[in-house]
């Protein structure tokens, strides 16, 4: 016994005197730790000149982990994310944009009658593990992501995008894909789609190594092979996600940094203090709380990302009296937009008109919101045949959790609540757990009134408009279940027009046919916000939630 | 000895497969469609449906529940829906890094709440037994969150003592062996990198521990009090020993056996815990693994981890029995 009480002084002792000790230590920790290649700025912001100099290695921070890295295989963000530095697509998205441009297709020629698209591919591109990029390899993604009996679909494995942009099996868009020669490929359609180019550049169209497929099999999701600037080195789950340079990246002087570890902070004012005590360099999704002391902090920068989202109050047309497009513009009305993003956004959002985001073309500008007016919306009310306001409380469903397009969506539904009692219409706000709120809206029968929002995916207004709104989404991601044939008509003419000024006019039409019947009230656009430290430079943050880290390098 | 240890062991089984019945009951009466969480809002109707029906998620649950204790039996955990990996292969790093974090909040709490509770009762309503019976008080009732961010203000923002975030500087990374990177650094011998890996170590487990280490304190000061006033320590005095002989050595032995039980009771407690300190420290463990996968609705998951984390907990009570036989002779299992 008397051996444990002393070895439990010993150690006890021990403790206490390294705590200490570490206050008079910062500056040999520093010293040490700069041994490491690339061990720059570890101990504080304000590293010295130097340090920042060598520095070659990006520590991104976010919320969450991958799923898998296979981005053929997911529809989640985080998975993308890295998807996009590891694989190219045919095409990409301009930096900072969602307008296609070449990649590994360096040109290409549609048809007259919009069917059939001819790629021609850069020559000399090879895969992280020495095999050639060509057309055969284009060949074989586009047949394993397409073909259910493909061998090189594993088990749980679903490829959801390509079915979701290219048609599920049984009426799938693309009708064959030929390889002409090495550097030719050519892809027939069953119908004409518009949006065709746009999907093609999506990350989860990213071209993988076949013979890393073959030989890698389904742990394939957790070793991928492509083209990209980054080739991936090692992943720890739940933690972070270490990919290095590669050395043979066919676009010159790219990329710019030797190594990126992207780690996951699920919280976020912990990622906050991470970065700020220099253990990351950038991080996503800040808090509108923190932006204030992010702007008194010199050796910190603020990056936004351009609006590309929608947030809304959905109406249940199940419920009565929803199905009243009089009660709707009533409710639209009496919603104060501006309060709502001054006392929880920080500013940081624009108020929504339309269900698309006013950077995507074919946006209508012309549309006119109902503006804050709650005499306007009493008189509607009124007019519906309920001058006292509505009999029963309204539920309304509230997200339990936060997401890009709304950080905060119990506090926003109390601000609306309270508007709306102005005009008797009384609430009930519910937030139940975030996969029964799927289901219930889904289902329609619990909810009068839901809050959701959406992130565009590839940058077409389709991906808004019909997506959301048509009547071949219910049931899904249509929770109002509002159906307008005349809508869908433009809708589907639009999907196959090949025009771009055309399919532009449709969708103002659509526009203008949505905020006649109200099926949403459209709340907001945010501008998501990141931080980074100051001397990083060249990261140009992407619409969709995707950006290529291979222009990121940090000044001197 | 060995038929009580056996006896005990005997006992484990109908409580884990009393375990895995809750569990697998409780989780399937949450709700919700899996197949929609898992896939995500934008995936078609068909792959849900595919998806249901590979996972056997359309089988009556009591099937479900018998195919799951038959891998169960053959040693096979399970694999996870979200990740399409093995349990067994995937949890070994989560696990390794919450036990770590949970022994070094361990050793925190044990070694300062057992003094603390010593001194105080050695030194009964002295200044600094008041002092620290209000830090006790104070810490079993701070809430982790809070502490956490604090902890990361202090030490990481303002002073730079310590990384407010994970396991280890990952400019520098450790090689992982073990995935206790405490032990891997010093079978490396990266003396170096041990240190750095401790000092990711204080905030967090500091976090994790102060709560236990106020009750270890409490309890330690009453238990002592009580061996204290007994005729032997009477006699200890009585004899000119120097008193802290008579604290250290002749009170602590028998006043150590509550606070045994509380120690092993913590333990268990800290593994099911760890969850908001591992998200505060950015941790990879176990507590994240399980969170995880209860907000995907990744059921094999959150029915092996919570299985593990009993079976570890059950564990833990029975060697603190044994120690109980190893400190107290007069204990004996016949």
């Amino acid at each position: 016994m008397k051996k444990w009480s002393s070895l439990a002084l010993a150690v006890t002792l021990g403790a206490v005197l390294t705590l200490s000790g570490c206050g008079g230590d910062n500056n040999n920790n520093a010293g040490t730790e700069a041994t490491g290649s690339n061990a720059a700025a570890t101990a504080a912001p304000e590293s010295s000149p130097e340090a920042a100099a060598q520095q070659d290695t990006l520590i991104l921070g976010r919320g969450g982990d991958s799923a898998s890295l296979d981005p053929a295989i997911v529809t989640d963000g985080e998975s993308l994310k890295i998807g996009h530095q590891v694989f190219d697509s045919l095409l990409e998205y301009k930096p900072g944009t969602s307008e296609v441009q070449a990649s590994l297709a360096d040109s290409w020629e549609v048809s007259a009658d919009g069917l059939t698209y001819t790629f021609k591919l850069h020559p000399g591109v090879k895969f992280h593990d020495g095999t050639d990029f060509n057309a055969e390899a284009v060949v074989f993604n586009f047949t394993r992501w397409s073909d259910p009996a493909s061998e090189f679909k594993f088990e749980g494995d679903s490829f959801d995008y390509y079915d979701s942009m290219f048609g599920p099996e049984g009426s799938r868009v693309i009708k064959e894909v030929k390889a002409v020669d090495a550097t030719t490929v050519q892809f027939t359609l069953n119908q004409p789609q518009a949006p065709f180019l746009q999907n093609i550049a999506m990350t989860s169209f990213g071209i993988a190594s076949p013979a890393a497929i073959k030989e890698k099999k389904e742990n394939f999701k957790n070793e991928p092979v492509g083209t990209g600037p980054y080739v991936f080195k090692e992943w720890k789950r739940n933690d972070s996600i270490t990919l290095d340079r590669n050395p043979n990246y066919w676009k010159e002087g790219l990329p710019k940094l030797n190594k990126i570890i992207v780690r996951s902070i699920p919280d976020n004012s912990a990622r906050f203090n991470a970065l700020q005590n220099g253990e990351i360099d950038l991080m996503e999704d800040l808090s509108p709380d923190d932006l204030s002391t992010l702007e008194g902090n010199t050796g910190l920068q603020k990056i936004e990302r351009p609006p590309f989202n929608v947030s809304y109050l959905g109406f249940n047309f199940k419920q009565k009296p929803f199905d009243n497009v009089k009660v709707r513009q009533a409710l639209n009305y009496a919603v104060n937009k501006q309060a709502i993003i001054d006392a929880f956004f920080s500013g940081q959002a624009t108020a929504a008109v339309n269900p698309m985001p006013p950077s995507l073309w074919g946006y209508n500008d012309a549309v006119k919101d109902y503006e804050y007016d709650l005499d306007k919306a009493k008189a509607l009310l009124a007019e519906a045949g309920y001058p006292e306001g509505l009999p029963d409380p309204v539920t309304l469903y509230a997200m339990p959790v936060s997401r890009p397009y709304m950080p905060d969506g119990k506090k926003v539904a109390e601000a609306i609540q309270a508007d709306w009692e102005k005009i008797g219409v009384k609430t009930v706000i519910e937030s139940p757990e975030w996969a029964t709120y799927l289901d219930d809206t889904k289902a329609g029968e619990k909810d009068d009134i839901y809050m959701l929002g959406w992130t565009g995916d590839n940058g077409d207004p389709d991906n808004f408009l019909y997506t959301l709104l048509d009547k071949d989404a219910i049931p899904g991601n249509n929770r109002s279940f509002y159906v307008n044939e005349e809508l869908h008509t433009l809708l589907i003419n639009a999907q196959k027009e090949t025009d771009q000024a055309k399919r532009s006019g449709l969708y103002k039409q659509a526009q203008e046919i949505i905020k006649a019947d109200a099926p949403w009230i459209p709340l907001v656009h945010t501008t998501p916000l990141l931080a980074a430290k100051a001397n990083l430079k060249g990261y140009v943050p992407g619409p969709t939630g995707t950006e290529y880290y291979s222009e990121i390098y940090f000044e001197q | 000895m060995n038929s009580y240890l056996l006896k005990r062991i005997m006992v484990l089984v109908p409580v884990l497969i009393g375990m895995t019945m809750i569990v697998f009951s409780i989780i399937h009466a949450i709700p919700g469609d899996p197949a929609e969480t898992i896939l995500g809002q934008k995936a078609t109707e068909q792959s849900k449906q595919a998806l249901r029906e590979q996972l056997g998620l359309d089988k009556p649950w009591l099937q479900q529940y018998f195919n799951y204790m038959g891998d169960l039996l053959q040693g096979d955990l399970g694999t996870s829906i979200r990740t399409k990996t093995p349990i067994a292969k995937e949890i070994m790093p989560y696990l390794a890094a919450t036990l770590e974090l949970t022994a070094a909040a361990m050793l925190f709490a044990a070694f300062v709440g057992v003094n603390a509770g010593i001194l105080s009762a050695w030194r009964q309503n002295s200044w600094f037994d008041y002092t620290a019976m209000i830090i006790a008080l104070v810490g079993v009732s701070m809430p982790i969150f809070w502490l956490g961010l604090m902890e990361q203000l202090l030490f990481a923002l303002k002073l730079h003592w310590l990384p407010s975030i994970g396991r280890m500087d990952q400019r520098n990374p450790v090689e992982s062996i073990t995935n206790l990177y405490v032990i891997d650094t010093i079978i490396a011998g990266q003396w170096g990198q041990l240190w750095t890996v401790i000092k990711h170590l204080i905030l967090p487990s500091i976090a994790l521990g102060t709560i236990p280490m106020a009750i270890i304190a409490r309890m330690t000061r009453s238990s002592m009090l009580e061996v204290m006033n007994s005729d032997y320590i009477r006699t200890a005095k009585a004899k000119g020993m120097p008193q802290f002989l008579v604290v250290y050595k002749h009170a602590l032995k028998n006043a150590l056996i509550p606070v045994l039980t509380v120690v092993g009771l913590q333990t268990g407690a800290l593994l099911g815990g760890a969850v908001l300190t591992e998200t505060i420290f950015a941790w990879p463990g176990v507590g994240r693994y399980i969170y995880e996968a209860i907000s995907s609705r990744d059921y094999p998951v959150i029915q092996t981890g919570i299985l593990v984390i009993a079976f570890i907990f059950v564990v833990i009570n029975l060697l603190v029995d044994l120690l109980y036989a190893a400190i107290d002779p007069r204990i004996n299992y016949k």
